[in-house]
């Protein structure tokens, strides 16, 4: 089969694989109908995530056709010929971190486990074309997919949805909606995102179907905060205005009840020396992030607020405003997304009209165009938010 | 999750080289100060006033003192700081020949009394180098493998799985079933109520295989086990099923021993469990937890072959396998 693969730094590859195969008894393989350039992917094509490998196969938001299913899959659960959507963690269902719904930290389904504790103090689950410090499973970005514990994750598309409505359930959707979720959002409040890439767009989405009062985009790219806008979201151009004046401009001084860093490890400007105090310390591996989306989002926060990050971090940063943190008595709230508890709520709220998951599609091309695809996403040119690849 | 239990004397000698570090870290402190700050002082009393050479050469020192102060003050690695210590003193040692040549009378004097003083302090330097590399060595399992005497190593290790306690009790009670998760293992058979033959897999080396005999158990709590007979790894091991607060879970507690023996078997043990033998116990009981809770050990692309993806790093690549490379199976 054709699939995309890492090649190394800065280079992806779209190239012949063998087909999967069932390895696991709980296992399923899909014949992808559509599949997706996640921002989290750029993160490992540009280096910054560890463990990748030649060859790997890349994607983790992806759907299709189930084809095979193992002999340990529940026919009442997953049959084949079921239209499924993926979500990106792989998750057991019966350990004791499925048990209390956090799917993200699965304690049984990362192979690599003892990497992954090594790095992080306690393992985290298996990710779909993610590096091997996540499991080393093949990812999306192809024609087919092997599914692990396919009786727990895919979610089956019943109605006559298309693709496009319903892709992201796998990843950004949620993602962008735990985001909000996690900001405990009241009627009065002003949310202020930080990123107004497709998860930050989706966040801004989820805090107004969640009751925000306003909500504040927070950006350089023209064409991404013009997306914002027409969605009925504030802006701020981070090139154009002071973000901290502006914010309190826009909050009367407070600042935003409730931030949420929809950036992560590669924010890409912000005060000139800081920013090339972070680019230097992480070109030469001194520190892992530039984290300059999270320093401000603390600094920006009112007192007693909720700081909800869900912009990927992978190891260490430095200069953490602490003492703003502590002594203005700020919640830092997070998490990989944990997809499989949010896809069936948010499935239903794009029936009812809720939410539009088609607003931040902005290119359609074959999945032979992948190299393609993350040069225009990775360097924001032709307006590119988010790109779907069709396998 | 696991701890490697180690001798007690193992640890004393390294606390005491942490100890004695320290102390040369504050030396190194106070002498590089003291010749950055003073160095027409440091001049004076070593003699050496009188060379313009000199002048560089004594802030020179004080700059490098002050690294080895860094190092020795900040690094848990003292052995290394150490040696760059030694290095250092036979720097110093060179210079002071040279210029003890040159001169004559009361400079004369002064630089043989401060060469005395090196000297000593370069001894207690190399013999603190000397004991911090050795007892670096005795604190990996690659003692085994170089001396003859062979140990003894106890690990243990612990995991909570979502399962009540008589039923894991009862999947380890079942020996045949230890293989399943145990990446050592080739064969558990039972031979008795009690008593049971083991065999253990390639990576130990040849073919270890020893009988093994339920000391003491307690149904859904304990199974102590020991080997018995002429085992060429003399062993032992017990393993407590306490249920969790949660009242779903049970806490499993691992403790095996091992009586590695010296000679070829001894070196093979060593090498099978490498430097972080921890890692290996942690490892098999991760497994147990996949087995039980969903049934298999888990497998991906970039590790397809259950407990037999020993060789964790570099995997082969997450892409899924051809034919061929699947029928061939994990020894490929």
């Amino acid at each position: 089969m054709r699939a995309n693969t890492w090649a190394g730094r800065n280079k992806v590859k779209v190239r012949d694989v063998p087909d999967p195969r069932l390895l696991n008894d709980r296992d399923a393989v899909v014949r992808i109908t559509s599949t997706a350039i996640c921002g989290s992917d750029l993160h490992l094509v540009d280096g910054y995530v560890p463990t990748m490998q030649d060859g790997d196969v890349m994607g983790h938001e992806f759907m299709g056709e189930v084809i095979e299913v193992g002999r340990g899959v529940d026919p009442g659960r997953l049959r084949v010929g079921d239209r499924v959507v993926v979500p990106f963690p792989i998750a057991c269902g019966a350990c004791g971190a499925c048990a209390a719904d956090l799917y993200s930290c699965c304690e049984n389904s990362n192979p690599n486990a003892g990497i992954a504790e090594k790095m992080f103090g306690h393992p985290v689950a298996g990710i779909f074309g993610y590096s091997h410090l996540t499991g080393g499973f093949a990812g999306g970005q192809a024609q087919y997919a092997r599914v692990p514990f396919a009786d727990v994750g895919p979610l089956k598309i019943e109605s006559d949805l298309t693709d496009e409505q319903v892709l992201f359930l796998s990843d950004i959707l949620p993602t962008g909606y735990m985001g909000a979720e996690m900001c405990d959002i009241q009627p009065t409040d002003v949310v202020a995102v930080w990123g107004a890439g497709p998860v930050g767009q989706f966040a801004m989405d989820s805090a107004r179907v969640l009751g925000a009062a306003k909500v504040i985009a927070i950006d350089k790219e023209p064409y991404r905060l013009q997306m914002a806008e027409r969605a009925g979201h504030t802006t701020v151009n981070f090139e154009e205005v002071d973000v901290r004046s502006r914010l309190l401009e826009l909050t009367g001084g407070r600042g935003p009840d409730k931030c949420i860093d929809a950036v992560g490890m590669e924010a890409s400007h912000g005060s000139m020396p800081l920013y090339a105090y972070d680019r230097v310390k992480q070109a030469v591996r001194s520190e892992t992030e530039r984290p300059h989306a999270l320093r401000q989002a603390i600094l920006s926060c009112r007192s007693g607020g909720i700081v909800s990050v869900i912009g990927v971090y992978g190891g260490f940063l430095d200069k953490f405003p602490a003492g703003a943190w502590m002594n203005r008595a700020l919640t830092l709230r997070t998490g990989q997304c944990h997809v499989q508890r949010y896809m069936k709520p948010l499935l239903e709220r794009i029936e009812r009209g809720e939410i539009d998951p088609t607003r931040v599609i902005t290119h359609t091309l074959p999945l032979d165009e992948a190299e393609r695809g993350f040069e225009i996403f990775k360097n924001k040119r032709e307006n590119c938010e988010k790109v779907v690849l069709k396998p | 999750m696991t701890r490697l239990a180690t001798r007690e004397a193992m640890e004393a000698g390294q606390d005491e080289v942490q100890r004695r570090g320290r102390g040369l870290g504050w030396m190194s402190l106070g002498l590089g100060v003291a010749q950055l700050a003073a160095p027409e002082t440091v001049r004076r009393i070593s003699g050496v006033d009188d060379s313009s050479t000199s002048r560089a050469v004594v802030p020179l020192v004080g700059a490098r003192e002050l690294v080895h102060a860094a190092g020795l003050l900040t690094s848990r690695r003292k052995g290394i700081w150490v040696w760059t210590r030694v290095v250092g003193d036979a720097m110093d040692l060179a210079s002071l020949g040279i210029a003890i040549a040159r001169r004559d009378g009361r400079r004369r004097r002064r630089l043989v009394g401060v060469t005395g003083a090196v000297v000593g302090i370069a001894v207690v330097d190399l013999l603190t180098a000397v004991q911090a590399s050795r007892s670096k060595r005795a604190g990996s399992v690659r003692a085994a493998r170089s001396s003859r005497q062979g140990g003894s190593m106890e690990l243990t290790a612990t995991t909570t799985i979502r399962k009540p306690a008589p039923e894991v009790y009862a999947f380890w009670r079942d020996l045949d079933n230890l293989p399943t998760f145990m990446a050592h293992l080739e064969e558990v058979r039972a031979t008795g109520d009690r008593t049971s033959h083991w065999s253990a897999s390639a990576p130990f080396g040849k073919n270890v295989e020893w009988d093994a005999e339920i000391l003491d158990e307690a149904t859904g709590e304990r199974i102590a086990w020991r080997s018995t007979g002429n085992a060429d790894v003399p062993n032992a091991g017990t393993v407590r099923f306490v249920p969790a607060p949660d009242g779903v879970s049970t806490e499993v507690h691992v403790v095996l021993s091992y009586d590695i023996p010296g000679g070829a078997v001894g070196k093979a043990v060593a090498k099978y469990f490498g430097e972080e033998p921890h890692q290996q116990l942690d490892d098999d009981l991760r497994r147990l937890k996949q087995v039980l809770e969903t049934g298999q050990v888990v497998r991906s692309e970039g590790a397809p072959w259950g407990k037999r993806a020993r060789k964790e790093f570099p995997q082969r690549p997450a892409q899924p396998l051809s034919d061929s490379e699947f029928a061939k199976g994990a020894d490929a």
